[in-house]
C-alpha cells in the first residue's frame, strides 16, 4: 500500500470511528430526543450542525468546480445559498421555534387546520429530500471508489451502513451530535489546501485575501487580472464578468435558490432543536457563520485552481505541455474518465482552449477586442468535481492534505444524507402514520417505527445511488424548484398573514408546485423521461430567457398571487387560529417543541 | 408582555429594513449595477464581482447578528423574553 492511500484509510475510517464513539453516547430514548435531540442544543453547536446539514457533497465537492468554469456567472450558488438563512432568522426560524412542533408537514396542518394541507406538504417534504440524498449516495460511492479503490458498489454500503448506525441509533441527538464532528473534519479538509494555495501563489495565507491580492511571482499582476488575461486568450469570456444566461436569468436562479433555502424542510427543523426563541434567531447567524467560512473561501479554490490548471498546460507563455510528460494526477484522473485528452492537431502537446470545433477558429477577445485565432480544444473532458478533488494534487501539496480532502467529501456527503433521512423518517411515523393514519400510535411504537422508516429511506437511497435514475442531475432543480414554490410560501403566509387561510394556502402551493413542474417537464421531458420534452430543453423556448433551474422564484409569485385571489373570495380563517398566530409572533413563554 | 401590536408594528419595521439591505447588496450591488460598479477596484477585486462572491455575504452575516441584537431589546422593552 502506498503512503497516500494508507493516510486516506487514516483519515476516512479514523473519522468514521469517531461518528460511532459520539452515536453511542448520543443515542435516542424519547421521540422528542429523536425528532429534536430533547431541545436542549446550544445555538453554536446548532449553528455547525445546521452548517454540516446544509453543506452537502455539492458544496464541498462540485460548488467551487462550477464557479471555477462560470467565474461571475458561479456567484448565484454563493448568493443563493447563502442568502435564504437571512430570510430564514426573520420570516420563519423564530416564530416555527414558538410555535413548538416536530415537523415542518405538523406546523402546517396546526396553522392551516387541514390535513389535506399536511398530505401535501409531506409529499413535497419526501419528493425534495429524496432527490436530495440520491446526490449524497452517488457522491458517497464516488469518493470511496477514487481514493481507496475499492469497488463503487462495496463504498456505497460502508456509506450506508455508517448512516445507518447513528442515524437510526440516535435520531436527531445522535445526528446532531455527529453533524457536529462532521462539520470540523469538513472545513478543515476544505480550507487547508485553500491556506497552501493561496500561500504558493500569493504569499497571502487567507485565501479571501488572496484572490484580491498580487501572484507572488515578482509580477506585480493582480491574480484575478491576470486568470481574466489567460482565460480570453484562448477564447473563453472574461472570468470576472462572465454572465450566466442573462442579468434577468442570474436574478431568478438567485432568488429561487434562497427561497429555496429558506424552504428545505431537513434545514427547517433543526431549528425546532434550541431551547428559545432567542436561541432560533442566532442558531441562524451561527450557522451561517459556520457557511460562510467554506462559501467565501469556494471563490478563491475556483480561481486558484483554474490558473494552476492552465498553467499546468501552458507553464511558459506559447510553449504547451507535451503529453507524454503530464504528471501524476492528470494520468490518475485521466482513468477515470473525468479527464479526456485528444491530441487533434497531432502534435503530441496539450492545447486547452474555447473552441469545440476540429478546425482553427476566429473570435474576438473578450478583453482587449482583438481579433485571435483558437486552437481546437483537445482536453475534450474536465469535469468539475476534480477542481476541488485534485486540487491538492495539481499544488503538488503533501499526501496528508489529499488524504484530508477524502475525509472531509464523505462527511459533506453523510451528513446531508442524515438529515434529510431524519426528515423523511418523521415526515413518515410522525406526521402521515401518528398524524392521519394511525392516531393512536404510542410514544414508544412511533419511535420504533420513526426508526424501521428510517431504515427503509436508507434502502431506497441506497438502491437509488446504485442505480442513479438518468434524470438524477435534473432533479435537484426540481428539490429546490419544490421548496421555493411550495413549503416557503406557505410557511411565510402563515406566519405573516393572520388571515390566510387553509383553502387559499392549498390552493396556492398547488398551483406554486403546478406551474414550477410544469415548466421544469416542458423543457426537461415528464419525469425527465428523454423524449417527452414537448417544448425542448432549448434557450429561444425558455419564459424570458429564465432557465428550469431558476423557475422556483416565478413558482413562488404563482403560489402568493393564488392564494390571496383565493382568500378574498374565500373568507378568512377562523379566530382561534388567527389567535395562534398572534400567540406565535411573540417569543413569550416557550417549551421544548412537543407533539400535542 | 403588553402591547402585542405595537412590538409586532417595530418587528415588521426592522425586518423591512434588514430585507432593504438584504436586496440591496446582493440582487442591487452584485447583480444589477455590477457593471458600473466593476469600474472601481478593491486591491485586485473588481467591485461589483467582490459583492457577487463576498461582500454579499458578509453583510447578510452582519444582518442577522444586527436583527437578532435588536429583537434581544425589543424583546426586553415590551417585556416578551421567554
Amino acid at each position: 500500500m502506498d503512503e497516500l492511500k494508507f493516510y486516506t484509510y487514516i483519515a476516512v475510517f479514523g473519522t468514521f470511528g469517531l461518528y460511532f464513539a459520539i452515536a453511542w453516547w448520543a443515542r435516542a430514548g424519547s421521540t422528542s430526543d429523536f425528532y429534536v435531540a430533547g431541545g436542549g442544543i446550544t445555538p453554536l453547536q446548532n449553528g455547525m450542525a445546521i452548517g454540516a446539514d446544509w453543506m452537502s457533497a455539492a458544496s464541498f465537492i462540485s460548488m467551487a468546480g462550477m464557479i471555477s468554469f462560470m467565474g461571475y456567472g458561479g456567484s448565484v450558488f454563493l448568493m443563493g445559498w447563502t442568502g435564504g438563512y437571512v430570510l430564514l432568522a426573520m420570516l420563519l426560524a423564530p416564530y416555527m421555534r414558538k410555535h413548538g412542533k416536530f415537523t415542518v408537514p405538523e406546523f402546517i396542518f396546526d396553522r392551516y387546520y387541514s390535513k389535506t394541507a399536511r398530505i401535501v406538504a409531506v409529499a413535497c417534504l419526501i419528493i425534495a429530500s429524496l432527490t436530495y440524498i440520491i446526490g449524497q449516495m452517488k457522491g458517497v460511492g464516488v469518493a470511496f471508489s477514487r481514493f481507496l479503490e475499492v469497488d463503487y458498489g462495496l463504498g456505497l454500503g460502508i456509506g450506508m451502513f455508517v448512516v445507518w448506525v447513528y442515524a437510526v441509533l440516535g435520531g436527531m441527538k445522535g445526528i446532531t451530535y455527529t453533524q457536529i464532528a462532521q462539520y470540523v473534519v469538513m472545513i478543515f479538509a476544505y480550507t487547508i489546501p485553500a491556506v497552501f494555495i493561496s500561500l504558493q501563489l500569493t504569499g497571502n495565507p487567507i485565501p479571501q485575501l488572496g484572490l484580491g491580492s498580487t501572484l507572488a511571482d515578482g509580477s506585480g499582476v493582480y491574480l484575478l487580472d491576470k486568470l481574466d488575461m489567460v482565460v480570453t486568450e484562448i477564447g473563453f469570456k472574461e472570468y470576472t464578468t462572465s454572465n450566466l444566461g442573462g442579468t434577468l436569468n442570474m436574478f431568478a436562479y438567485t432568488m429561487s435558490l434562497m427561497i429555496g433555502t429558506a424552504g428545505l424542510p431537513h434545514v427547517i427543523m433543526r431549528f425546532f432543536t434550541v431551547p428559545s426563541v432567542e436561541a432560533a434567531r442566532s442558531s441562524a447567524g451561527y450557522a451561517l457563520v459556520c457557511i460562510a467560512l467554506l462559501y467565501t473561501v469556494a471563490p478563491a479554490v475556483g480561481a486558484m485552481a483554474r490558473l494552476n490548471l492552465m498553467h499546468t498546460i501552458e507553464p511558459v507563455a506559447g510553449q504547451n505541455l507535451e503529453y507524454s510528460e503530464r504528471p501524476q494526477w492528470f494520468k490518475d484522473w485521466e482513468t477515470t474518465g473525468l479527464l479526456q485528452f485528444e491530441d487533434k492537431n497531432g502534435d503530441g502537446k496539450i492545447q486547452y482552449t474555447a473552441n469545440t470545433t476540429d478546425s482553427n477558429i476566429v473570435v474576438t477577445n473578450d478583453m482587449t477586442g482583438a481579433q485571435q485565432t483558437v486552437v481546437p480544444n483537445e482536453m475534450v473532458k474536465v469535469d468539475r468535481d476534480i477542481m476541488v478533488l485534485a486540487n491538492p494534487a495539481i499544488a503538488n501539496l503533501p499526501n496528508w492534505v489529499i488524504a484530508l480532502v477524502a475525509a472531509g467529501g464523505l462527511a459533506a456527503a453523510l451528513s446531508t444524507a442524515a438529515g434529510l433521512l431524519l426528515a423523511i423518517s418523521s415526515s413518515i411515523s410522525h406526521d402521515l402514520m401518528k398524524g392521519v393514519l394511525t392516531p393512536d400510535l404510542s410514544e414508544k411504537n412511533e419511535l420504533l417505527a420513526g426508526r424501521v422508516v428510517m431504515t427503509i429511506a436508507i434502502l431506497i437511497s441506497g438502491y437509488l445511488g446504485l442505480h442513479p435514475p438518468g434524470f438524477a442531475a435534473g432533479t435537484v432543480a426540481l428539490a429546490f424548484g419544490l421548496a421555493a414554490s411550495s413549503i416557503f410560501p406557505a410557511l411565510m403566509m402563515g406566519i405573516f398573514s393572520k388571515k390566510m387561510s387553509g383553502t387559499a394556502a392549498i390552493a396556492g402551493m398547488c398551483s406554486g408546485i403546478g406551474v414550477t413542474m410544469l415548466y421544469v417537464f416542458q423543457h426537461k421531458g415528464i419525469m425527465f423521461i428523454p423524449g417527452t420534452d414537448f417544448l425542448g430543453n432549448m434557450g429561444a423556448d425558455w419564459f424570458f430567457g429564465i432557465s428550469p433551474n431558476a423557475f422556483g422564484a416565478v413558482g413562488a409569485l404563482v403560489n402568493f398571487a393564488v392564494a390571496f385571489a383565493v382568500l378574498k373570495f374565500t373568507g378568512p380563517a377562523p379566530a382561534n387560529i388567527q389567535d395562534m398566530v398572534e400567540n406565535m409572533r411573540t417569543p413569550g413563554d416557550v417549551g421544548a417543541a412537543h407533539a400535542h | 408582555m403588553e402591547n402585542k401590536e405595537a412590538y409586532w408594528k417595530e418587528n415588521l419595521r426592522l425586518i423591512f429594513i434588514c430585507l432593504a439591505i438584504w436586496f440591496f447588496v446582493s440582487f442591487g450591488l452584485g447583480l444589477l449595477l455590477v457593471e458600473p460598479l466593476n469600474e472601481i477596484r478593491l486591491g485586485g477585486y473588481k467591485l461589483g464581482f467582490w459583492f457577487a462572491q463576498q461582500g454579499s455575504i458578509y453583510s447578510f452575516l452582519g444582518l442577522i447578528f444586527w436583527y437578532g441584537a435588536k429583537m434581544n431589546k425589543l424583546d426586553k422593552k415590551y417585556n416578551a423574553e421567554s
